[in-house]
């Protein structure tokens, strides 16, 4: 029996660094690293040579420099003198706005087609095949270009809404739906808020906002009361009344209150004015996006369904749990673990897609800072990479959240 | 007693009477109905609703498409033959379909080149797609990318030719030297593949080899329309397949250095829409390059699109590697395989073929997303539409029918495709459930 | 037939990056073909026609310089440019020269680094407007849609337009011209605006042309020209006296069907021989062949006549000469001499 002993020290020799398995992957890395740093000098200097060449320099100084242009949707205020940085930002609430509605609708969209693809009604679940297979196979640039095209002919012009025996009317005499947007009623606060100005509306209705998240607490402490009192005596008092007042009087009482009105968009000039207004660029890349997707969100959705042994069906049917129990307490929970993971890439997809919103004219950062103030500016590196760096924190954070959440659903083997 | 028995035979029946036929409403079509479209209420009134839907939808349409026009000159022409009536001008079509389908500047007499490619692209990629059959054609299809290039491009045949010659004089001495060790072979091949290859610079731009087999050479900026998009997505996925197994290998690896720069590199990628780096082709590349080299936008876009899809590849094939069972890697090393070896062996086959519909997504997906390069002034099928044709004062305003072809023609390739994949996922079935 | 894309491109990288130092003139004669940026189509300034051949009046102008510079004035590239990929094009060196109708302005000229070599069309920025709308002034058009082109100084024009006149408008900014066209006829916007020029050749190929007005103002000065990289004045000395010979033959009356007469022996006015080589050494200091002007000319003719071919009255564009007219005639097209 040799006693195996540390290599004796000296006699170390060239080859083993490649031969002795525990220098080779420190040789290895050495020599990756050797080529990656020369490859990133490589480039490195190719753009300084290429920019000193030109006389061009990399400076962010332009972000601060007022942006000149108008932008159409805006969820903070902005004008045209306002700068690019602000420009920029406009565009990321845009991009994050149609990416939150997107992901929402194709949620919609999705669990609809992959539910009723399933359905034992034959006409219904080919059609749904058919809606699945479609949009899935055809490019979202094309879809973008065809619904933006669908929306601008077949809606009428607000020109149509005008006159004695107009082609087009009011739906319910309240909203409009046209080919620049729809215009539905919006909701004003005539007492309190009204001297505020700007503002009035927005105060009025995180205040709202707080009244409806101080019912919530309310209903659930009654909720809770209730289960007490029926485990203690086996009795569950009635709680359906107490729980709607709690849910809606605060909130009437507050809309009594401030005096809220709606105000009814109305044909004035070339446009309606009035009410909220929900842009057709936007209506149409959330549309196109939330179409699209739910097709593959529908595929996600039937597969988890599937994915649930019908064992289980039969097992929790053997424990005598009725069959919408069933769906809720046993199919649904496990069928989410199988779809959620995917879904999020899909909102991934959808957040990443949104960047296609500049062909219809939606302003969002693609269309910002990537577009119009790319092109006015001429600074494309600066702009370019600020953009990527924006998309990549989306989607690490997206990321984030969904590992945290496969996680925190793992299967825990023992 | 046995009387009654007798006589009671007269009463029994020696065969079966035969069964009658059940209720109408409990066979044939009507059962089918019942059971299908009208079981229940809720059910009836989805399936009203799906046929009105269908009628609405086939009504609208149907008219427009059989009362189409396949021969006018322009749209003015078309809209006067239509006369007021609904009808499509599908004359553009049959008018441009040429452009459509290989942009505007690829010279109509050479058509049949991209032609005769695409039709050997189905004989190339069949020994690929499936397994049946004679293993002796995959020759061709390592053939092919030669082959194409020579037909699209042009030029003598002498060029791919000498790439082909050094690939596989790289290959030979690989094959020698593989033994010893991986590493070696590897790095040896590549340099005698580049020896043979820089040979090219000793024949003089007039030498006679240069003139056998000699195409007319096309710019590849003169490549558009369908052309465009299959050459891009063909092209990138098999360019990145390699790239993305490297990746996937490289993110699985002990070596920290080197896994980390293939997370940093795959999630970089995975984080940002391809349009900002198609962007970064048209845009940033160019500067990235030495000055003067001026790279074409087809390569720099080649360059950005096979990244892109060998970032995904990576993460799919890696779903694959880490579905193996540890026992496979424990096998291969009791066998005193080294790395390359069990890679190569063992590890690999196996990860990529659960892989393959994984891939064969991420393909779909990446040709329908060739589209995109139309944002950027390439005249692929969607920038034929949205530029030259829609411009032209010939057929402004035509948009329902080119938009139409087009996305015919997308979901005929990639609804094949999809089916080639289910086809294969049930043929790789290998757990006999 | 990647791998020999790629290896093909490397060894021209390799190749050019020894020439780089070179100027851009050496370069194109290299490579036997100039490669010019213009749009990637706007019918009668550039569009390639139902055979694949690109015609308008900034293809003109690229393929007088060829002439000049090659004597060959099919030996162009022609690079279809957007917006955004036209400065970085002509900046990398992908392109020798920008022929897109850009505007002259002093940050492209000074920031960005370019030589503007002259003006080949003055324009400005004007708006469309249906008929039956009964808009006559822009200054009308508070609370209006408008429909931009996006990609050139359009919507800072607008927004200080309507800035400066203190009413209210709501931008929709689309990609390209064929979209924009959709939009303002199916009535989603109101009023469409980008160049005259450009609004006038639009116009043209509408079903009902008469039914839309264009508005009597112009909110913007857009000097359109060709432009090239700072730095390489002798390459921008060539592209300038290109146009310069185009509107020189236009005054002096060299037109296409007399420039072989005209250029056979000198003649009797000396400005005449001086451009088209018959007298003096002109195309020596420019490094070009004593004959460069008349093959920039005989390509497609003089300014005037390049003019009426893609964009004059007799065209379906149908545009007045305007403020293109030679200076002779009351317009600012004015040459620097030949001399």
């Amino acid at each position: 029996m040799t006693i195996i002993t540390d290599p004796p020290k000296g006699s170390f020799r060239l080859s083993m660094l490649l031969n002795d398995s525990r220098y080779r992957s420190l040789t290895l890395q050495a020599i990756a690293a050797i080529l990656l740093a020369l490859a990133i000098f490589y480039l490195a200097n190719n753009v300084v040579t290429n920019l000193q060449r030109l006389g061009l320099n990399i400076d962010f100084s332009f972000l601060g420099a007022p942006a000149g242009y108008d932008i159409n949707q805006r969820l903070i205020e902005y004008t045209s003198q306002s700068t690019n940085l602000k420009a920029a930002f406009v565009g990321i609430l845009n991009t994050l706005l149609v990416a939150f509605l997107a992901c929402i609708m194709a949620t919609i969209f999705g669990v609809f087609a992959g539910v009723l693809r399933l359905s034992n009604n034959w006409l219904v679940s080919k059609l749904m095949s058919i809606y699945v297979e479609i949009f899935r196979n055809i490019p979202v640039l094309i879809w973008i270009l065809i619904i933006y095209g669908i929306m601008t002919v077949v809606m009428p012009a607000p020109r149509a809404f005008r006159g004695e025996d107009a082609e087009a009317a009011m739906f319910l005499g309240i909203s409009a739906f046209t080919n620049r947007g729809v215009y539905i009623p919006g909701p004003e606060f005539s007492r309190i808020f009204g001297e505020m100005g700007i503002l009035s509306a927005g105060i009025g209705w995180l205040v709202a906002i707080a009244i409806i998240i101080g019912s919530f607490f309310g209903a659930r402490t009654v909720t809770r009361r209730a289960t007490r009192i029926q485990e203690a005596t086996g009795v569950r008092p009635a709680t359906l009344v107490t729980n709607l007042a709690i849910w809606f009087l605060p909130l009437i009482a507050f809309f009594i209150i401030t005096g809220l009105t709606f105000e009814i968009p109305e044909l004035k000039g070339f446009n309606f004015k009035g009410g909220i207004k929900i842009g057709a660029p936007l209506i149409a890349i959330w549309f196109a996006l939330s179409i699209y997707t739910g097709a593959f969100i529908a595929e996600n959705v039937r597969a988890g369904i599937q994915a649930v042994s019908k064992g289980q069906t039969e097992a929790a049917g053997a424990l005598g749990i009725r069959p919408n129990r069933i769906m809720s307490l046993v199919v649904l929970p496990q069928a989410l673990r199988v779809i959620i993971p995917p879904l999020i890439s899909q909102y991934l997809n959808i957040t990443k897609n949104s960047s296609l919103a500049i062909l219809v004219g939606y302003a969002d950062v693609t269309a910002t800072l990537g577009g119009i103030t790319l092109n006015q500016t001429g600074r494309a590196i600066e702009c370019i990479v600020l953009l990527m760096l924006f998309y990549l924190t989306i989607s690490l954070i997206i990321s984030a959240v969904a590992n945290f959440y496969n996680n925190s659903t793992k299967l825990k083997e023992r | 007693m046995s009387d009654t028995s007798a006589n009671a035979v007269a009463f029994v029946r020696t065969e079966s009477v035969p069964a009658s036929a059940p209720p109408v409403n409990a066979a044939g079509p009507v059962k089918w109905l019942k059971d299908n479209l009208f079981d229940g209420v809720g059910n009836s009134i989805l399936t009203v609703l799906a046929f009105v839907a269908i009628f609405m939808i086939l009504s609208n349409t149907m008219p427009w498409v059989l009362n189409g026009i396949w021969d006018a000159p322009t749209l003015a022409a078309c809209r006067e033959i239509l006369d007021g009536t609904t009808g499509a001008c599908f004359a553009v079509l049959s008018e441009r379909w040429n452009q459509l389908l290989f942009g505007f500047k690829y010279p109509s007499e050479l058509y049949w080149r991209p032609a005769l490619a695409f039709a050997m692209l189905f004989v190339a990629f069949a020994p690929v797609l499936f397994f049946d059959l004679p293993r002796k054609l995959l020759i061709f299809t390592g053939l092919y990318p030669f082959i194409a290039f020579w037909l699209i491009w042009g030029g003598p045949i002498f060029n791919p030719i000498l790439a082909l010659v050094g690939l596989i004089v790289g290959y030979v001495v690989f094959v020698r030297l593989e033994k010893t060790s991986f590493a070696m072979a590897m790095g040896v091949g590549i340099v005698s593949a580049a020896v043979v290859w820089s040979l090219s610079k000793f024949i003089g731009s007039d030498s006679a080899i240069l003139s056998i087999g000699y195409l007319e050479t096309v710019p590849s900026r003169d490549l558009g329309g369908f052309m465009l998009n299959m050459m891009l997505g063909v092209t990138c996925v098999s360019l990145s397949l390699p790239l993305g197994i490297a990746l996937a290998l490289g993110r699985q690896s002990s070596m920290p250095l080197i896994k980390y720069v293939c997370v940093i590199f795959i999630e970089f990628i995975r984080g940002v829409p391809l349009i900002t780096l198609l962007f970064v082709a048209s845009v940033m590349l160019g500067y990235f390059f030495p000055p003067g080299s001026g790279v074409d936008l087809f390569i720099r876009v080649v360059i950005m699109i096979t990244l892109f899809s060998a970032a995904y590849i990576a993460e799919v094939i890696r779903g694959g590697l880490a579905a193996l069972p540890k026992g496979q890697y424990e096998a291969a090393d009791s066998l005193g395989l080294d790395y390359a070896q069990a890679t190569r062996l063992i590890i690999l086959p196996q990860a990529l073929k659960i892989s393959i519909p994984g891939i064969v997504n991420i393909a779909v997906g990446l040709f329908k997303d060739t589209t995109l390069v139309s944002v950027i002034s390439m005249f692929d099928m969607v920038g034929m539409i949205r530029g030259p044709i829609l411009a032209s004062t010939d057929w402004n305003g035509v948009y329902w029918e080119l938009f139409s072809f087009a996305a015919l023609l997308f979901f005929v390739v990639c609804y094949g495709i999809s089916q080639y994949s289910q086809w294969l996922e049930r043929r790789l079935a290998t757990d006999h459930r | 037939m990647n791998k020999s894309v790629l290896f093909g491109a490397m060894t021209v990288a390799s190749l050019a990056a020894g020439a780089a130092a070179a100027g851009t003139l050496e370069d194109v004669q290299a490579r036997g073909k100039l490669n010019c940026g213009v749009t990637t189509g706007l019918v009668g300034f550039a569009a390639p026609d139902a055979n694949g051949e690109w015609k308008g009046f900034d293809v003109a102008v690229c393929r007088a310089v060829a002439a000049a510079v090659l004597g060959d004035g099919n030996a162009v590239e022609f690079v279809p440019t957007t917006g955004k990929t036209r400065f970085t094009a002509l900046a990398s060196g992908e392109i020798d020269m920008l022929a897109r109708n850009t505007t002259w302005t002093l940050s492209r000229d000074v920031d960005l680094k370019f030589t503007f070599v002259g003006v080949n069309y003055y324009d400005g920025q004007g708006f469309m407007a249906p008929k039956e709308l009964g808009v006559s002034s822009a200054k009308d058009l508070d609370g209006a849609t408008v429909c931009i082109q996006t990609g050139t100084t359009t919507e800072l024009n607008l927004a200080d337009f309507f800035r400066a006149n203190n009413i209210s408008y709501e931008p929709v900014p689309i990609e390209t011209n064929a979209e924009a066209q959709q939009q303002y006829l199916a009535g989603a916007c109101d009023v469409f605006t980008t160049d005259a020029s450009g609004l006038a050749a639009t116009r043209a190929t509408f079903e009902n042309p008469q039914d839309h007005v264009l508005l009597s103002e112009i909110v913007s000065k857009e000097p359109l020209g060709p432009l090239v990289r700072h730095g390489d004045n002798e390459w921008g000395d060539i592209v300038r006296w290109t146009l310069n010979a185009l509107i020189t033959a236009e005054e002096l009356g060299v037109t296409s069907a007399n420039i072989a007469e005209m250029s056979a022996s000198a003649g009797g006015n000396p400005e005449i021989n001086r451009l088209l080589g018959t007298e003096g050494t002109l195309g020596e200091m420019l490094g070009l062949s004593a004959t460069w002007a008349k093959d920039a000319i005989a390509v497609s003719g003089n300014y005037g006549e390049v003019f009426e071919q893609n964009i004059g009255e007799s065209t379906p564009i149908g545009l007045a000469r305007g403020l293109n007219a030679q200076w002779t005639d009351g317009g600012l097209i004015y040459s620097p001499p030949f001399r």
